[in-house]
């Protein structure tokens, strides 16, 4: 890296203080609108009728701002906020660039899809245990991860979106969500634990919790600082947060447990905060460790990928089913990671966005399914065709989706992966990616037999047309048209993705933004 | 607990300990103290009160619920960040005013309903627990 990597930089630049332009405030305020919106909340508790209403206008709100940053982004590059006015890499930065920006957008829309569909799936006492106060802090805890620049201050938005996480799964405090609550928060917060000890033993070889700050100075300590060990490390906090093979049993013992909506954002958002942290830390801060421990990332992908469909082929419940296709759908995110390279890369974040928009979707569609069949169960699951032929397309273009078949949005990003692995002739790699989307097909296919074309038995009157609540339906329809436009026209955003990839690679405008003058 | 001699001198500890709390907020920013540390000393002024008289009684005496207060808190913090747009400098940064009340000059900054922000959320997060507590333990 051309980069000055000599201890005392010229900051003399950014010792000038220039007054805050609006377009500035784009940074920050997702996180605090979220905050503020969620304060909102806590502090109206008497008339929770209010609730679904005040969180949907602040989740409108939050797309337009995350899409307002998004395009603030493309047009002038990565930007930067320091809190306080504390000049980096002291104060705590915030900094965008397009692969936070993407990811922020896409949470954003999950968060919506999610609010609306509340409205038909959370009732008064769902509303009173506070499920919108704590979706509203959940995304600020899942924007903050995503734009901030500063790795104390991430660890610090993980905490924020684990304990809103904590009050979503077990709302309702049946057995069954507190059995699943306490796998998945203890095993988090084992890997909170080693996501901070991690951050301890880095901020004492470099001096330094500022990303930009840290990826200039790994250079110069590359020969003295234990890196590898650190790498190893965040790899595996941020491996046990995404759910990625070995680490992985967390999440099918938690995630059939919550309410429908809950399950859909934790499967939208909270594995993808993981792999986020994972691609900026690894693919950002730490570029030639990545390569070191690619062949180990690509295996632990590999596997984390045939466990997950292996797991779903052998579920006979939706929503148990489901959560082993999130499982495999990280194992190809983490391939990519493994692979490197802008196809890599690229590739792992389209498959990212892909999985957040069409996991929650299929969270979705088990809720309706469990409506109109009265069961999540395959056993007495059936009939589903002739319930809602509408529902069942929308099912069927889901399954076309996540099992990477076109014209999907699933297509494109397993069209990269599989592209940059044989380019660096990892043909096992490649050979596991495809016999992955094969198997998905098996997997949703069987699904699809079975609980949509069987007949119901008799007696359960399951011929009728049903009806759908629209609060249901519309996300479900926006989310699933949304992947179909993603996957016939994917130029734009293929190329604002391979832009994003490509600066991750290459953070010198991250640099810049953080630090005026100091990186060519 | 509910002896006759604690009982007569629980409200008067209590807001003696409530004066002293605000008071810790309000020396914070200059000298040790603060808006976590103020919060926590009216949380055990709560508790006293509640273990002398009874936890419905604090609860009508501090009107919001607890959590309403924490809320209140977060919401305060928030917009001490926000303050900052007006100024055209970055989020929390600390701004000062000092308006002048009856002769005496009172520095008021974004610091401080930050602070007090904490202190909210501190009083309301940490009493909502104590009080639910001591109402397991009476029955």
């Amino acid at each position: 890296m051309a980069v000055s990597t000599s201890p005392p930089a010229d900051l003399s630049a950014a010792l000038v203080i220039e007054p805050v332009a609006a377009a500035d405030w784009l940074v920050i305020l997702p996180v605090a609108w979220c905050l503020a919106f969620g304060a909102l909340l806590v502090m109206l508790r008497r008339p929770i009728g209010l609730h679904p209403f005040i969180a949907v206008a602040g989740l409108a709100g939050l797309v337009v701002i995350d899409g307002l940053l998004l395009q603030q982004v493309i047009a002038s590059g990565p930007m930067t906020m320091v809190m306080g006015r504390w000049l980096p890499p002291f104060g705590i930065a915030f900094t965008v660039d397009l692969t936070g920006a993407l990811f922020a957008l896409a949470a954003s829309i999950v968060a919506l899809a999610g609010g609306i569909y509340s409205l038909a799936d959370i009732n008064d006492s769902g509303r009173r245990y506070g499920f919108y106060p704590f979706l509203m802090l959940l995304m600020a805890g899942v924007s903050g991860a995503f734009l901030t620049g500063d790795i104390f201050n991430l660890y610090v938005w993980f905490e924020v979106l684990l304990i809103s996480s904590f009050g979503l799964i077990v709302l309702g405090s049946e057995r069954e969500q507190i059995d699943g609550a306490v796998k998945y928060g203890f095993l988090n917060l084992v890997a909170t634990t080693l996501f901070l000890i991690a951050t301890g033993y880095l901020y004492a070889s470099f001096g330094t919790l500022n990303m930009a700050d840290i990826a200039r100075k790994a250079e110069g300590l590359r020969g003295t600082a234990p890196l590898m060990t650190l790498t190893a490390l965040f790899v595996l906090a941020f491996g046990m947060k995404a759910a990625a093979f070995p680490v992985n049993f967390w999440l099918p013992a938690s995630y059939h447990t919550p309410r429908v909506v809950v399950s859909a954002l934790f499967a939208g958002l909270l594995t993808k905060v993981g792999i986020y942290a994972l691609i900026r830390v690894t693919v950002m801060l730490l570029p030639l460790e990545r390569e070191e421990l690619s062949f180990v990332m690509a295996a632990v992908g590999a596997l984390t990928m045939l466990v997950g469909v292996f797991g779903a082929l052998a579920q006979s419940d939706f929503r148990r089913m489901l959560g082993y296709l999130v499982i495999s759908g990280i194992g190809s995110i983490l391939a990519g990671v493994a692979v490197g390279g802008p196809g890599g890369i690229g590739g792992a974040i389209f498959y990212a966005l892909h999985s957040m928009l069409v996991m929650t979707a299929l969270y979705f569609a088990s809720g309706v399914a469990a409506k109109l069949g009265g069961s999540f169960s395959l056993l007495s699951l059936a009939g589903l065709y002739r319930r809602h032929v509408g529902f069942a397309a929308i099912s069927l273009m889901l399954a076309f989706a996540v099992s990477g078949l076109p014209p999907f949005s699933g297509f494109w990003p397993k069209v990269m992966l599989v592209k940059a692995a044989l380019d660096i002739g990892a043909w096992w790699l490649a050979a596991a990616l495809l016999v992955t989307g094969f198997l998905t097909t098996i997997a949703t296919g069987r699904f699809f037999l079975l609980a949509y074309w069987r007949d119901a038995a008799e007696g359960r009157g399951a011929t009728a047309e049903a009806q759908i609540p629209a609060a249901i339906l519309l996300p479900l329809a926006a989310l699933t048209v949304l992947t179909l436009t993603i996957g016939l026209y994917p130029e734009r955003l293929l190329s604002t993705i391979q832009n994003a990839a490509a600066g991750l690679s290459e953070p010198s405008s991250y640099l810049n933004s953080v630090f005026p003058g100091a990186a060519r | 607990m509910r002896s006759v001699i604690f009982r007569a001198v629980a409200p008067f500890l209590t807001s003696l300990m409530v004066l002293f709390s605000i008071f810790v907020l309000l020396r914070g920013h200059n000298e040790p103290g603060g808006g976590f540390i103020g919060g926590l000393i009216a949380v055990s002024a709560l508790a006293i009160y509640g273990i002398a008289c009874g936890v419905e009684t604090v609860r009508r005496a501090i009107y919001f619920h607890p959590m309403a207060i924490a809320g209140a808190g977060l919401f305060a913090a928030t917009i001490a960040g926000l303050i900052s747009v007006a100024a055209r400098v970055p989020f929390m940064t600390g701004l000062w005013v000092y308006p002048s009340l009856f002769g005496v000059e009172v520095p008021l900054s974004t610091v401080m309903l930050f602070d007090c922000g904490v202190y909210l959320v501190v009083v309301g997060a940490i009493s909502s627990i104590a009080l639910s507590l001591e109402e397991r333990g009476g029955e």
